[in-house]
């Protein structure tokens, strides 16, 4: 049950402060008072649908406490719910509305791509959108690509192969990046699967749910889980490129939203991060290892809500099997955007101070390009250095020459 | 030597001396009240927390389930500030009887307590950890009460009418010319100056410790019966509502919601001696089983602390011998010396609950000005206590919400019971005590789920400073008070409680070493090693 999974785990805590000093939010600001108080401690003294704390809406939601906690305690769990109910009581402002619904946007400004992208780099329209909306003028945005993965993956030409894996590409992917579709399909089918990728997957709700939005979240993880669950009871596995959105169906329903359904039951089972499932392809001996060199020195940021995955990096021990390709671990903690928190006008600076480190660390090195598996978080660190950020996916990609 | 003059003097410091005091007081009488502890320190802090609706008595003790709806009503009007509207449940589990339902709802409705079955499905909703076999619900106006806030503003009040409230003053002897009650002669046990308190009248208030103050008034054969009962405290809030069976009254069966934590009680087992009530493993195994039929999990959930109360039962000598007090009566004695042994000047009041105490006050403070021969009217079911003039109820985010304002200035000491240095200094200043288990009453430190881990050794650190006390005393305090909180936790220790005790453990023992900390100072130390 919910309630014993997650508000239980508070009894847990010793207060031992080992989250404390690992929150890369309450080391940037004081407005956050870090994550043992407003998670275990707080949670004691809350009840019912009152929100008796604002200040809880200065976690990012990374999720590092929970991951750091020695004696269990799902710290971040506790504050998503605890803000749940914070905005709920509050009020959900309009902003928080339209920024937790990127498919909605996107569906929207991908015809008119063009004039949305130049829209969201006009100086003057970003300064209107602040002072109305309350999302940063600064906040890094991607970019509309006009034309949608799903729509490339009807014209493209699938060879014919043993294997099938269903693609959960999620949104990002579809609406602003495609070409990282396409390039995982060509990665996956080299190494000897048919790609299925179901049309019509909708938004997985991670965004809304770490905006309060529960209700919502929970009606886009069903309609979600509804597409993907006939594949997974036909025994195929499932493959995510972007790691929040692969986490959410893995565990984040369950832990944060408190969802139990069947469909979301044989998903998470099927669900894998696509480094993850390419890795365990390479312990089995199953991956193809004609990789040419890839003569550069990149670094690599862990996302957050990759760690949440509990998996280790296998994105680190893939990079391992390119030949003269030199991998540095930046081992920072976060960049700060955390999905949608470094967009908000009164969170930006936090955000970018969260990632000051990170940025210095990946500028300090020139790269060509900086590593990381979370688009938000590359979007960030694109925002925060100006270098290029690519998913583990392209360096493989270039690797096998595709 | 010094003596005081007053009009009537109060001995007890628990629920029913404060109130009485409280109601003296506010009649106009020049009142003052002697307690050989602190405040709340007996009985009074030592029960679960529960605002009966009267529920639990409607079937068995019409009279006791009438005076506590009515008691109900008016504390929410004058001591709403104490009060948390979490409103009670009385649930059928698999092992009550359903048809004793049909029985309750009666009974409540005979007494005037607003009841109504719900259905179960409504109740899981509201209540998800409660057990999903319970087949009845009903609800009542039950709710939690925070006893020390109450006893606390009866003697604010007290003092704002002039009335004087001693605490660590020990009733020694009372004194009596001829058959008139005079007085008492006290004990200052702080600093072990001796005074007598000459009053026109004398309340014995002093619940389970009554038969012993009516013994020095010569007035014998006051039988009050000790029992005993444990409570458990949980870490946090299982539930939002209280939680009772739905059955006649038994042990462990009842779940009180109060501040952070949630409170399984009781027990009842008759003891002799009410200054030692000690806690056995089986009947925390018992109330750990009691709480699993409640709330399935109840022992994997972490219980932080176990207590004893000891409940003043008065009972009638003449009455055959009875081993189980929960058949005595709960309803409260009021003595009346002057008839019953013709001593005049003294009135004993025992027995009762929490939840009538400020019934049990009036009628004292009316038979005493019958035996005056004045009328003054009753003002403590009219005006309310001075912390509860707002007429808001406590509510369970308050210390959070205000916390929010003053964060970034004021230093946290106490992070489980959100406490802050500033009020802590405040309270240290006001209570002027050099004993940081007072401090705890006062605000609740150490408290939560740390047990005073983290604040203890900052608490005593500040108390040093406000106080000017010398480092010895200061030693004896921390070590006191850890004494304090190791008994309550010492019989529950299992689980998450057992890992925390393990870390306080490192941290008093490892870094502080408070066992080899010096207690006094070092002529007094080679004085005593070396005579």
């Amino acid at each position: 049950m919910i309630e014993d999974l997650i508000r239980g785990s508070l009894d847990h805590c010793v207060k031992c402060t080992i989250c404390e000093t690992h929150c890369p939010v309450s080391r940037a600001t004081p407005l956050f008072p870090g994550p043992k108080y407003v998670g275990p401690q707080a949670e004691r003294f809350r009840s019912g649908d009152v929100s008796p704390d604002d200040s809880l809406d200065y976690c990012s939601g990374c999720g590092i406490c929970t991951q750091v906690c020695p004696q269990g305690v799902k710290v971040a769990e506790i504050n998503s719910r605890a803000r749940r109910t914070l905005k709920e009581s509050r009020g959900i402002p309009l902003r928080d509305k339209i920024i937790s619904r990127p498919t909605l946007s996107a569906r929207l400004a991908t015809p008119v791509a063009p004039v949305a992208n130049w829209s969201l780099r006009n100086k003057l329209i970003r300064a209107a959108v602040e002072k109305t909306i309350g999302v940063h003028r600064r906040a890094p945005m991607p970019k509309f690509a006009g034309r949608t993965f799903q729509s490339w993956a009807r014209k493209h030409d699938a060879p014919r192969l043993d294997r099938s894996v269903v693609y959960f590409h999620g949104c990002s992917t579809n609406f602003f990046e495609p070409d990282l579709g396409a390039k995982t399909v060509a990665v996956l089918e080299h190494n000897g699967f048919n790609v299925i990728a179901p049309r019509g997957q909708g938004c997985c709700g991670l965004p809304l749910q770490s905006n309060g939005l529960f209700d919502d979240a929970t009606g886009y993880v069903e309609r979600l889980v509804a597409k993907l669950a006939p594949y997974a009871r036909e025994g195929y596995d499932i493959v995510a490129t972007s790691t929040s959105c692969g986490l959410m169906l893995k565990r984040e329903a369950y832990e944060i939203l408190g969802m139990e359904s069947d469909d979301l039951r044989v998903v998470s089972e099927r669900m894998y991060d696509i480094c993850e499932f390419l890795l365990d392809l390479q312990e089995r001996g199953e991956l193809e290892t004609d990789l040419s060199p890839v003569p550069m020195k990149v670094p690599y940021h862990v996302p957050c809500q990759q760690r949440g995955h509990e998996m280790g990096k296998p994105a680190v021990d893939l990079f391992r099997l390119i030949p003269e390709l030199q991998v540095v671990d930046t081992q920072r903690a976060c960049c700060g955007i955390a999905g949608t928190y470094g967009l908000k006008k009164e969170k930006y600076d936090i955000a970018m101070e969260v990632g000051r480190h990170l940025f210095e660390d990946v500028t300090r090195m020139e790269p060509e390009v900086s590593v990381c598996d979370s688009e938000t978080c590359r979007w960030q660190i694109e925002h925060g250095t100006r270098i290029r950020s690519v998913h583990p996916i392209e360096l493989l990609h270039r690797s096998y020459e595709l | 030597m010094k003596s005081v003059q007053t009009e009537v003097l109060v001995i007890g410091g628990g629920a029913t001396g404060a109130g009485v005091a409280w109601d003296v007081a506010t009649r106009g009488f020049d009142t003052v009240l002697v307690e050989r502890k602190d405040l709340g320190e007996g009985t009074t802090g030592r029960f679960h927390g529960l605002l009966h609706s009267g529920g639990r008595y409607a079937v068995k003790d019409k009279l006791a389930a009438e005076e506590c709806i009515h008691e109900n009503l008016v504390l929410r009007r004058v001591a709403a500030n104490t009060i948390e509207n979490t409103g009670g449940y009385f649930v059928t589990t698999p092992w009550d009887d359903p048809a004793f339902g049909d029985r309750f709802m009666e009974g409540c409705r005979d007494c005037g307590i607003p009841v109504e079955e719900i259905a179960p499905p409504d109740a899981f909703r509201a209540e998800p950890r409660i057990n999903r076999d319970i087949s009845r619900v009903f609800t009542v106006p039950d709710a939690a009460i925070d006893a020390w806030k109450l006893v606390w503003d009866c003697a604010k009040s007290t003092k704002e009418h002039n009335g004087k409230i001693l605490t660590y003053h020990r009733v020694l002897d009372i004194l009596r010319t001829g058959d008139v009650v005079r007085g008492a002669s006290v004990r200052n046990e702080l600093s072990g100056e001796e005074f007598d308190v000459h009053a026109d009248v004398t309340i014995n208030a002093t619940g389970a410790w009554a038969g012993k103050v009516a013994d020095m008034a010569g007035c014998p054969g006051v039988q009050v019966l000790a029992g005993k009962g444990i409570m458990i405290a949980m870490n946090h809030r299982l539930v939002n509502v209280v939680v009772n069976r739905c059955t006649m009254p038994a042990d462990g069966d009842i779940l009180v919601p109060i501040r952070t934590v949630s409170v399984i009680g009781t027990t009842d087992i008759r003891i002799k001696d009410p200054d030692e009530p000690d806690v056995t493993q089986a009947e925390v195994e018992q109330m750990l089983d009691d709480g699993e039929k409640l709330v399935p999990g109840f022992r994997r959930a972490r219980a932080l602390r176990v207590w004893a109360g000891v409940r003043p039962l008065f009972k009638d000598v003449r009455a055959p011998e009875t081993s189980d007090t929960r058949d005595v009566s709960r309803s409260h004695a009021l003595l009346d010396h002057e008839a019953r042994d013709g001593v005049t000047g003294f009135l004993t009041i025992t027995g009762g609950k929490l939840t009538t105490f400020r019934m049990m006050a009036e009628e004292t403070v009316d038979k005493m000005c019958e035996q005056l021969g004045t009328r003054r009217e009753c003002r403590t079911s009219i005006d309310p206590l001075p912390a509860s003039r707002t007429g808001k109820f406590y509510w369970l985010g308050e210390r959070l919400s205000k916390r929010e304002a003053t964060m970034h200035e004021d230093q946290l000491i106490c992070e489980c019971e959100l406490i802050q240095r500033r009020n802590l200094e405040r309270v240290m200043k006001q209570r002027s005590s050099t004993i940081l288990d007072d401090i705890r009453r006062a605000v609740r430190l150490g408290m939560g789920p740390c047990q005073g881990g983290f604040c203890m050794y900052r608490a005593t650190g500040i108390l040093h400073d406000v106080e000017r006390i010398d480092s010895w005393t200061a030693n004896r305090s921390l070590r006191d008070f850890l004494q304090e909180r190791w008994k309550g936790v010492q019989p529950i220790l299992y689980g998450d409680q057992l890992r925390q005790a393990r870390l306080d453990d490192w941290i008093f023992h490892g870094v502080l070493d408070v066992e080899h900390l010096p207690t006094d100072r070092l002529e007094d130390r080679a004085e005593r090693e070396h005579p």
